[in-house]
């Protein structure tokens, strides 16, 4: 039955009830946790949709549904041949979370050249990777949600607002509004780096209230001035690299991360003992070791 | 008599990650039983080289969502082990109150919501919300007790913010670890009605002997660090844990396989009460009894009661641990971090079993090589050769199809693999 419309009333006003599933490509599977995670108020919340497909938690599997929820990134051409016939199948494709947002974390292995990924930790044993990419690379996306892990009271605000046709806004302002709204001390004053003046709102300052600095893992604000933030960085002691650390881990930062990485000047490691690997020859800084084999 | 069999699984569902099991018996002959990892791997070894020390338990922790906890906790061990930092007491046991909450919500998301639908012949939980509210119900109250107390000593309850290398960003206040000692009482009293659940379930009564590795409690049961054992009496440092996993790889999986004493061994819940049961809390062990699990059980299925017996030991040892939290004096929650060259080996019992983190770092704290060791990876040879155990056993005694892919998917689910952490 496509979405039984009447059954359920959302503050008066009838909600179509969606049917919706629920997939993974390479993630950690932490954002559809966040879901699952949710048992204050998940019995409510499941009546509020249908699920069909939610491999972690069902047997049962369908391939009729409204809206997909993809978690994770792809790595793999058997993941982007997946996501083809999710795309086919769904009405709206939501990308959950910042792997599917932006590569996220799994993008920080394309620093390296994939060749040397995937020699690292297989050895000469053969397994298939490519780069990571975010979904948007290989479909067409109608919302993403971001977030490492994605917010669980987001997603629910989400799920209402598509139930009732409503369109979804995301916050323009950074993460540092909220933080300031919560009357935290900024962790500048602390002695500790945060991402917060750069990265877009919408986590209610997740990070700052437990008094760590921000990642970045929502990627970047309306109207981000990453000059201005590398200049606080500066200002207050912190090494390029620390700041690189955070702009690249989630992906979200991807252009300027890229760029400051390449203003970095080249490093020679010494050599590995653990498992008696060969030495590194890195290429623009730190934080982007290579094969070294190019260079030869 | 039933001669011929054939089990094809692919992407089994509720299990975390991606995995196949394939059986075919011909003629009453067993041609072949395989568990087949299928996962996309994700490089966090790789990813990590080249990065500063503080980015590690940041990055590796999402090598898995259900136990983010555990890998953050191990990352961090490896790291202060390489730097020569000593955790103070009351990190310690915060770390331990944290890891706790882990465990049991894990075990609980496993019993109630993965395995446990088996047992009510039910394809999901969903059914269940319907036609057993009071156990669905339940579970959603335990799970939620943990969760909100890894919220307030963890900052969150997956991708934890507060743990960091040489203790904790901040501490959680007195007055709200207090409101948790009634919530774990009740919990304690859950659990109890749990057992009686689990006692109305028949247990698949199947056995193969096998070695069984955990970390090795000296005073108390094991979580975080010490010694390594195996219930074939081989004992190890920390640091030697690479002689304790022995990982290859093989054909028909992208996770490594390991091995010890036999061809395979398993780590979990039951190893860990195989190898220190004397350890468990008084009302744990009572329970256990009452399942008939003493060590050595080698029936795989007992996994999900050993699981059950150490929720209970969690839940009792967390009201110690605030108990003890309430009498001390709290000084400052983090140490300065000094990098220096060096290895560190982290090990860490998560809910499936021992994680081992291994960094290699050059003098300014930067990684030059890692390696994680994940528990489901070390029990994938193990769940095979139960696999084609069980399947042998079966098939001669001439069971259906439905019923050996049932007990296949049982027995693999048993084991709570989490697919997507063994390749990461
Ligand atoms: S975005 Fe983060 S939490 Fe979500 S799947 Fe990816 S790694 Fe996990
Ligand atoms: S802690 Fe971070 S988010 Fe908060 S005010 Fe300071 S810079 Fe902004
Ligand atoms: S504070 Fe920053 S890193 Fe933390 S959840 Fe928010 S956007 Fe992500």
């Amino acid at each position: 039955m496509a979405g039984d419309k009447a059954a359920k009333t959302y503050l008066g006003v009838p909600l179509f009830r969606p049917k919706v599933a629920f997939f993974e490509l390479s993630s950690c599977e932490g954002c559809q946790l966040q879901i699952v995670n949710n048992e204050a108020t998940l019995i409510d919340f499941f009546s509020l949709v249908e699920v069909v497909n939610f491999r972690e938690a069902m047997t049962e599997r369908s391939d009729n549904y409204d809206i997909a929820f993809v978690e994770g990134s792809i790595t793999r051409s058997d993941e982007r041949e997946r996501l083809k016939k999710i795309r086919a199948n769904a009405k709206i494709l939501v990308a959950l979370g910042s792997c599917a947002c932006f590569g996220g974390v799994n993008q920080l292995k394309n620093r390296f050249d994939q060749a040397w990924v995937k020699n690292e930790v297989y050895g000469n044993f053969p397994v298939e990777t490519e780069a990571a990419r975010p979904l948007e690379d290989v479909v067409k996306v109608d919302l993403n949600i971001f977030g490492c892990p994605v917010k669980k009271e987001e997603v629910e605000k989400i799920v209402i607002n598509l139930a009732l046709g409503k369109a979804i806004v995301h916050p323009k302002y950074p993460v540092c509004m909220e933080c300031k709204a919560n009357e935290n001390i900024c962790l500048f004053d602390l002695g500790e780096p945060c991402l917060g003046p750069v990265t877009r709102g919408g986590c209610d300052s997740w990070c700052p209230n437990s008094k760590f600095g921000c990642w970045g893992c929502r990627g970047p604000a309306e109207d981000a001035n990453i000059e201005q933030m590398k200049f606080i960085m500066k200002e207050y002691g912190f090494s390029e690299e620390v700041m690189l650390d955070r702009l690249e881990c989630f992906g979200g930062f991807k252009t300027y991360a890229e760029e400051f990485r390449k203003s970095l000047p080249t490093v020679v490691t010494p050599s590995r003992k653990l498992f008696g690997t060969p030495p590194l020859k890195i290429r623009g800084g730190r934080g982007s070791y290579d094969s070294g084999e190019k260079d030869k | 008599m039933k001669i011929d069999c054939n089990v094809n699984i692919r992407h089994l569902t509720r299990v975390e990650g991606h995995g196949n099991i394939n059986i075919k018996i011909t003629g009453g002959k067993l041609e072949h039983a395989k568990w087949e990892v299928v996962e996309t791997p994700r490089f966090f070894e790789a990813m990590l080289v080249g990065k500063r020390w503080e980015n590690a338990p940041w990055i590796s922790g999402r090598i898995c969502g259900i136990c983010s906890i555990g890998h953050t906790l191990a990352s961090i061990r490896a790291i202060e082990n390489a730097f020569g930092i000593i955790p103070t007491e009351l990190t310690s046991k915060l770390r331990l109150l944290l890891k706790h909450m882990e465990t049991l919500q894990s075990h609980i998301l496993h019993l109630y919501f993965l395995s446990g639908p088996d047992f009510l012949n039910a394809g999901s939980v969903f059914p269940l919300i319907e036609s057993h509210p009071d156990v669905v119900l339940r579970a959603a109250g335990m799970k939620l007790l943990a969760n909100d107390l890894c919220d307030c000593v963890g900052g969150r309850r997956l991708h934890p913010t507060r743990t960091i290398v040489g203790g904790f960003t901040m501490l959680p206040e007195k007055a709200e670890l207090k409101g948790f000692k009634d919530r774990l009482i009740k919990a304690k009293d859950d659990l109890i009605s749990t057992a009686d659940l689990f006692q109305t379930f028949s247990i698949p009564d199947f056995s193969r002997e096998t070695e069984f590795v955990s970390l090795k409690g000296e005073r108390n049961y094991p979580f975080i660090g010490g010694d390594l054992v195996s219930t074939d009496g081989v004992i190890k440092k920390e640091h030697e844990y690479k002689l304790m996993t022995n990982e290859h790889l093989v054909e028909q999986s992208t996770s490594k396989w390991s091995r010890l004493s036999r061809n395979s061994f398993a780590v979990g819940a039951l190893a860990r009460i195989n190898n220190n049961f004397d350890l468990l809390h008084p009302i744990a062990n009572e329970i256990a009894l009452s399942f008939g699990l003493k060590p050595v059980n080698h029936n795989p299925y007992m996994n999900n009661i050993a699981q059950l017996v150490e929720c209970v030991h969690v839940v009792m040892e967390s009201a110690d641990l605030i108990d003890e939290f309430l009498d001390t004096e709290l000084g400052e929650p983090k140490q300065k971090v000094i990098p220096k060259s060096g290895t560190g080996v982290g090990a860490v019992e998560v809910p499936r079993g021992i994680l081992y983190h291994c960094y290699e770092f050059d003098d300014t704290g930067h990684i030059l090589k890692c390696d994680c060791v994940i528990p489901t990876s070390q029990n994938h040879a193990n769940i095979q050769h139960d696999l084609e155990e069980l399947a042998k056993q079966y098939a001669e005694i001439g069971r259906q199809d439905r019923e050996i892919e049932l007990l296949a998917e049982m027995l693999v689910r048993s084991y709570d693999p989490c697919i997507s952490c063994s390749v990461h």
